[in-house]
């Protein structure tokens, strides 16, 4: 081909050729870029950062020590920088570094996290003995241990309390284990035991069957529960003395000690003296930790398991309610009903049903389902619970059910889809043989077309799990006490609320009080998300794929 | 010769298969039934939404209802004098009347049996000439009596328990003395009197004939002693020219309201002593001021007229800035004179009655009439319960109870979509503002503002969407290599799929800080894209073709995504340097400056975010569309020798044009309906402004927000329903457009 002149060029179209194909390219920056950022702040998280000591000397102020992580960095023109009422010095270059430094110790200082200029740091070193301890409360410690004490004396000092303080922390760790055995599994138990006396005693009341033999009955019953309690309570006490033995005490940047108990302490480590593989078991231990642990300190620290069990189990609810309905649905429309203008107008209307914006859902699913079905199905069969209501308020069943609703539409859309690819030849083969209509279904139409419905219950599947917006009025709450599948009768507790990992988001990101550090976890949690949710688009594509290549056959 | 074994015969007809046969026929017929009912109740299921929505929202446009009682005569009112004021209690049980005798009688709703009265030390010789009450909802009330003396007392209605049985038992007390205050020295007739008491003042005001008396009343308590100490000081007003027809206080104690004359009312300033201006009532030169009364609150009058026409008025500042009583609104009567006006306690409404016996039953910020019914034979004096859901009218000797069943007042059409003039607002204006800052509160509950915003976010996220998700469908359509196209496809389904709560996440604590500090290269990558884009495809053309022909045609998007790559970041890192040169380091206080607001989380933000959530929408659809233009079409178009770009534009886009155009409708549609994007990357103020800097409420939003917090069955709660059935509505009218553009679409390319 010959080069071509510009006026050539534009005359043929290529202009507009090539900004097409840049919106192309903007679209797949777009989304990369997008999965990239969180994927990359989501998993730099558990990463044990290098800790950073430094004397920050800013022009007219006393200089202090600070030691913390560098997270995040940024030019910043010096002329903002005056203007927010910085002591910059008028001469210099044009653009100044503001790092943000983690800073920690939230009991003992300020603020945890620290803007600071970046030329102001002065003596910058990472000291290998300086330690982070990531605390139950109060956030991490950055510091440097003096010793560890037992019942107040000292055991260790200097070199020898690092591993003695790995000991203890490990004990410790072990207590707490056994800590939440007892208050979760055991008290949960005695306290369901309990409620569930109260209940049957209010009944048999409403009934007017309440007399003396029921009644010492209950009472014997309560008396087991007590005493019970009482066990539990008493080595509850013993464990807690226990727990609360060791203790550290430690040296903050600028020489203030503080005494910490090791009951406080997650872990304790030393991030400038570990080595690459070091760092790297400790990361997949924290994102186990992660994945598996309750969160602590308002859901901005710890794990966010009991978000992604609701979330599953929520999800599964669903599915189980969706699938028979949504396929009888199609089954209806595809084989049944006489094909003219009325499916035709049921059809259009199923389809913009899965338009319809979620949050409408929701505001049905509260007004309907909460108050209007759960608000009857109080008053028939849990009337000894009023006024407190058991279903008459936002649950799992609720969110379930809403969802489900939400998502019929692609189900009847995807399994309609299937059933018309099932060549009308098939049917009718199996109908010249004398199979009556409803056995052609069962044998030869529904089999065949299980892919689709597959591929319609993913595709529902992956929208209720990242749906949001319905689910904050039906059901889902930023801390639910108890997850919804236990050992305590009935053990799936439908009426119960529960978390979610799409609201965990929202909620720890957007109404946390401590947003900053929040932060990298809301990213954690949002990388899973997207993963789950992008698997299960992937295997719905990859599954209509084979679909298709499997009935090209039939077309032919 | 062999014989061929017959085969055996099967008998169709034996008894077990003609059982077989007919057990497969039920089953048949079972499973038709279970597959009709089935698929046809979940159908149901789906379009109950629609009418239970309808359902919720229907009250709220329904008018007020009146059910009336027996009417009783009890055997008190033989002595007991004319009534001057009604009043029911909080539970609706007991009621009070205030006779001119002097005397304040208790009686049992239900049935008008007596339970107590209780004769007001009034000094000998005097009688009672007037009575008022303080605002609507407070205790107090203020007798006016014939020597010029007033006395003020308050009724209050304790529940006990004797014999666990609820008793309600009336008493009354006289906060500020048993001994009446004397208003005028000069002993004459308090023809009208009004009061107004704050925690600690109170204002008691009368006029005998044209003279006005105001007195103010600072009740004191001393912290050591515990003694109350009293000052009285009389504040001087001028006489007036015209007789005197009804005094208000207003509850800030600022304003002194005077209906004299004809239809004139002065307003005077008690802080400074002055008049403030004199203000005709009516325009019919023939027609007079008759009843009127202050809304809860005590900022608005509600007068009536001689004609049937009730206004309401209050105080607002005019143009020049000066506080001036205002006419807000008209309602209208059957004609005959009204004859009084009482306001509810809770809300912004009134009931009033005319010398015909009639009720009103009216709204004020809401504009509307809810009833108006006859109920009494002639001029008759009723009272008004505090939850305005009883009504007691006494007439000529009868007493008449009513239960009023008017739930949901304040919400019209005009008070949802128009501009609505709110007490203490200068002017009418669009505002939602549904949660109280104080008691007096009143909800204001305007969509517009909403709907706006859901506009707004729209508007810019189609204006981001539209023109990328367009001209990327007709490129992965039109010129794209299949080869590309099936690893480009998945990307964008990815994209469809990316849960919004991520989206908004991500805009909200990423973008939203990081569009603050990176304003100018932004706008310059807004910019340099189409322009890069441009050159670099210039410039490919210009390249050995030993270089181009490596890469085969189709594969453009893939040169272009390093060029784009390149172009953002040189943009974004060029960012503060264009800060520093043009905009003196910081392009968000240069912007201030020049007088628009800037939020970090604003439209910028909504835009891009939601431009995102809605590009694979309106992608997927729109490529589907010209994809599937007949091939016949563009072949042809390009055996007549027109190039690719001129097919595209004249032909493919001209067929395809109405399935872009469904697929825009649809973007549209999801872009309104969208929640968390903007609920997390706005600040949700629900403004009316298309200011790019500044955010917006939706109505989606509004409702995620509001929803858990509103009482179930109350007004907030079905104008949240309403949002949601608006919403509703809205993407199923565009969805089914849009679907039927297509349908049609669809015909035609078939037919081709």
């Amino acid at each position: 081909m010959k080069q071509t002149s510009l006026k050539r060029w534009f005359n043929s179209g290529g202009p507009g050729v090539w900004l097409s194909a840049g919106a192309v390219s903007i679209a797949v920056i777009m989304t990369i870029g997008l999965l990239a950022v969180i994927a990359v702040r989501g998993l730099g998280h558990f990463w044990p950062a290098d800790v950073i000591s430094a004397q920050y000397d800013v022009p007219g102020q006393e200089n202090h020590v600070l030691v913390g992580e560098l997270v995040q960095s940024e030019q910043v023109p010096r002329a903002r920088l005056k203007a927010a009422g910085l002591p910059v010095p008028d001469q210099g270059p044009e653009f100044m570094t503001r790092d943000l430094f983690k800073v920690g110790n939230r009991d003992i200082s300020p603020s945890d996290f620290n803007w600071v200029i970046g030329e102001w740091l002065k003596d910058q070193s990472k000291p290998a003995e300086v330690m982070t301890l990531e605390r139950r409360e109060w956030g991490n410690f950055y510091g440097y241990l003096v010793n560890v004490k037992e019942d107040g004396k000292v055991v260790a000092e200097g070199e020898a309390a690092w591993p003695q303080l790995q000991a203890r922390i490990e004990r410790v760790q072990g207590i707490s284990d056994q800590l939440d055995d007892l208050e979760k599994g055991e008290i949960g138990a005695i306290n369901h035991g309990i409620e569930r006396l109260r209940l049957h005693a209010r009944k048999l009341e409403l009934n007017g069957e309440l007399d003396a033999a029921a009644q010492a009955d209950m009472a014997t019953e309560r008396a087991e529960y007590d005493a019970r309690y009482k066990d539990v309570e008493s080595r509850l006490g013993a464990l807690h003395a226990e727990y609360n033995r060791d203790s550290l005490t430690a040296r903050d940047a600028n020489g203030k000690e503080i005494e910490i108990s090791i009951g406080k302490v997650v872990h304790a480590y030393q991030p400038n003296a570990m080595g690459t593989m070091t760092k790297l078991g400790f990361y997949f231990q924290k994102l186990w930790e992660f994945l598996s642990d309750d969160p602590r300190e308002a859901n901005t620290e710890g794990g966010i398991f009991p978000a992604i069990f609701g979330t599953v189990m929520m999800t599964l609810i669903m599915a189980v309610i969706v699938t028979p309905f949504g396929v009888l649905a199609a089954v209806y429309l595809r084989e049944y009903a006489r094909q003219g203008v009325m499916t035709r107008l049921i059809r259009i209307a199923v389809n913009n049903l899965a338009g319809v914006p979620a949050i409408v859902y929701g505001v049905f699913g509260l007004g309907f389902f909460v108050y209007v079905l759960g608000g009857s199905l109080d008053q028939l069969f849990f009337p000894e619970a009023l006024p407190a209501p058991t279903f008459g308020t936002p649950g799992l069943l609720w969110a379930s059910l809403t969802l489900a609703l939400l998502a019929v539409p692609v189900v009847i859309v995807a399994t309609e889809e299937g059933l018309a690819r099932i060549p009308l030849t098939l049917r009718e083969g199996s109908l010249a043989l004398g199979a009556t209509k409803a056995e052609t279904l069962w044998r030869i139409v529904l089999p065949m077309a299980s892919p689709a419905m597959m591929t319609g219950l993913i595709l529902a599947v992956a929208r209720a799990a990242g749906e949001v917006a319905p689910l904050m009025l039906v059901g889902v709450v930023k801390m639910a006490p108890s997850l919804p599948l236990d050992g305590n009768y009935p053990y799936l507790h439908l009426d119960q609320k529960i978390m979610h990992l799409g609201f965990h988001i929202y909620d720890v990101g957007f109404q946390s009080p401590n947003v900053e550090a929040a932060r990298p976890l809301v990213y954690a949690t949002a990388l899973l998300l997207v993963l789950v949710i992008a698997l299960l688009n992937l295997s719905a594509v990859t599954i209509r794929n084979r679909l298709r290549d499997k009935y090209k056959a039939f077309e032919d | 010769m062999t014989e061929n074994p017959r085969p055996e015969r099967i008998d169709f007809n034996a008894p077990e298969l003609q059982r077989k046969r007919r057990i497969r026929a039920l089953k048949d017929r079972l499973t038709r039934w279970y597959v009709l009912v089935g698929g046809l109740a979940v159908l149901a299921a789906i379009t109950l939404i629609f009418f239970y929505l309808a359902y919720v929202v229907a009250p709220l446009f329904q008018g007020a209802k009146l059910t009336r009682d027996d009417a009783q005569t009890p055997a008190w009112m033989q002595d007991s004098g004319k009534p001057m004021v009604l009043v029911i209690e909080e539970q609706n049980q007991v009621a009070m009347r205030v006779s001119d005798k002097g005397e304040a009688l208790f009686f049992h709703l239900k049935d008008g049996g007596e339970i107590s009265r209780v004769a007001l030390p009034i000094p000998a010789g005097a009688q009672v000439t007037s009575v008022a009450q303080d605002q609507p909802g407070k205790p107090l009330i203020a007798v006016g009596l014939s020597n010029g003396q007033v006395l003020v007392f308050k009724h209050a209605y304790p529940i006990s328990y004797p014999d666990s049985k609820k008793t309600i038992t009336p008493t009354i007390t006289y906060p500020y003395g048993e001994t009446p205050l004397v208003l005028d020295e000069g002993g004459r007739a308090l023809e009208h009197v009004n009061l107004n008491a704050s925690d600690t003042t109170l204002i008691l005001a009368g006029a005998t004939g044209t003279q006005l008396h105001v007195l103010s009343l600072t009740q004191s308590e001393n912290l050591m002693t515990g003694e109350t100490n009293r000052e009285q000081s009389r504040i001087d007003l001028p006489q007036l020219s015209a007789a005197v027809k009804a005094i208000y206080v207003d509850p800030r104690q600022q304003w002194l309201y005077v209906i004299n004359g004809r239809a004139l009312v002065d307003v005077f300033d008690l802080r400074d002593r002055t008049l403030n201006g004199r203000y005709k009532l009516l325009e019919d030169a023939n027609a007079e001021t008759t009843a009127s009364a202050q809304l809860v609150g005590g900022i608005s009058l509600v007068i009536g007229s001689s004609r049937g026409n009730i206004a309401q008025w209050f105080m607002a500042r005019d143009v020049d800035g000066e506080m001036r009583l205002q006419h807000i609104r008209d309602f209208k009567m059957s004609g005959a004179p009204i004859s009084q006006i009482t306001a509810e306690q809770r809300r912004k409404g009134f009931i009033a009655m005319d010398t015909a016996g009639k009720l009103g039953v009216f709204h004020s910020t809401a504009h509307r009439t809810l009833l108006i019914d006859p109920i009494a034979s002639g001029p008759a004096v009723m009272g008004l319960s505090p939850r305005a859901d009883r009504i007691i009218v006494e007439d000529s000797g009868k007493l008449l109870p009513l239960s009023l069943d008017n739930p949901h007042p304040e919400i019209s059409w005009s008070a949802l979509w128009d501009k609505v003039w709110y007490e203490n607002y200068d002017e009418p204006k669009y505002v939602w503002q549904s949660t109280a800052s104080n008691s007096d509160f009143e909800p204001k509950l305007s969509l517009a503002p909403l709907t706006y915003g859901t506009l707004k976010a729209a508007f810019y996220a189609m204006l981001l969407a539209a023109p990328i998700a367009v001209a990327a469908a007709i490129y992965t359509a039109y010129f794209m290599a299949p080869r590309m196209r099936r690893k480009v496809k998945p990307i964008i389904e990815l994209m469809e799929a990316m849960p919004t709560v991520i989206l908004g996440f991500f805009a909200g604590l990423f973008l939203a800080p990081y569009l603050e500090g990176h304003l100018p290269g932004i706008f310059s990558l807004l910019i340099f894209t189409p322009i890069g884009i441009l050159l670099a495809g210039f410039g490919w053309t210009r390249l050995p073709d030993s270089i181009r022909q490596r890469v085969p045609e189709g594969w453009e998007s893939a040169i272009l995504i390093p060029v784009i790559l390149l172009i953002g970041w040189a943009s974004l890192s060029m960012s503060p340097h264009l800060e520093n040169w043009f905009f003196g380091g910081d392009m968000r206080s240069w912007i201030n400056d020049r007088g628009i607001l800037y939020d970090q989380r604003n439209a910028l933000v909504v835009g891009i975010a939601m431009g995102f959530a809605v590009i694979p929408n309106i992608y997927s659809i729109a490529e589907d569309a010209v994809f599937s233009v007949p091939r016949g079409l563009t072949l042809g178009s390009l055996a007549l020798g027109a190039t690719p770009w001129q097919t595209l534009v004249r032909v493919v886009l001209l067929t395809a044009s109405p399935g872009i155009f469904s697929a825009l409708m649809i973007g549209m549609g999801r872009a309104v309906g969208e929640t968390m994007i903007v609920l997390m990357a706005t600040g949700n103020t629900p403004i009316m402004d298309m200011n790019l800097f500044e955010g917006m409420r939706t109505l989606a939003a509004n409702v995620a927000v509001e929803m858990p917090e509103s009482e179930v069955g109350g007004s907030h709660y079905r104008v949240l329903f309403l949002a949601a059935l608006v919403l509703l509505m809205f993407t199923f009218v565009m969805n089914t457009l849009a679907e039927l553009i297509r349908q049609r679409l669809r015909k035609q390319y078939s037919s081709l």
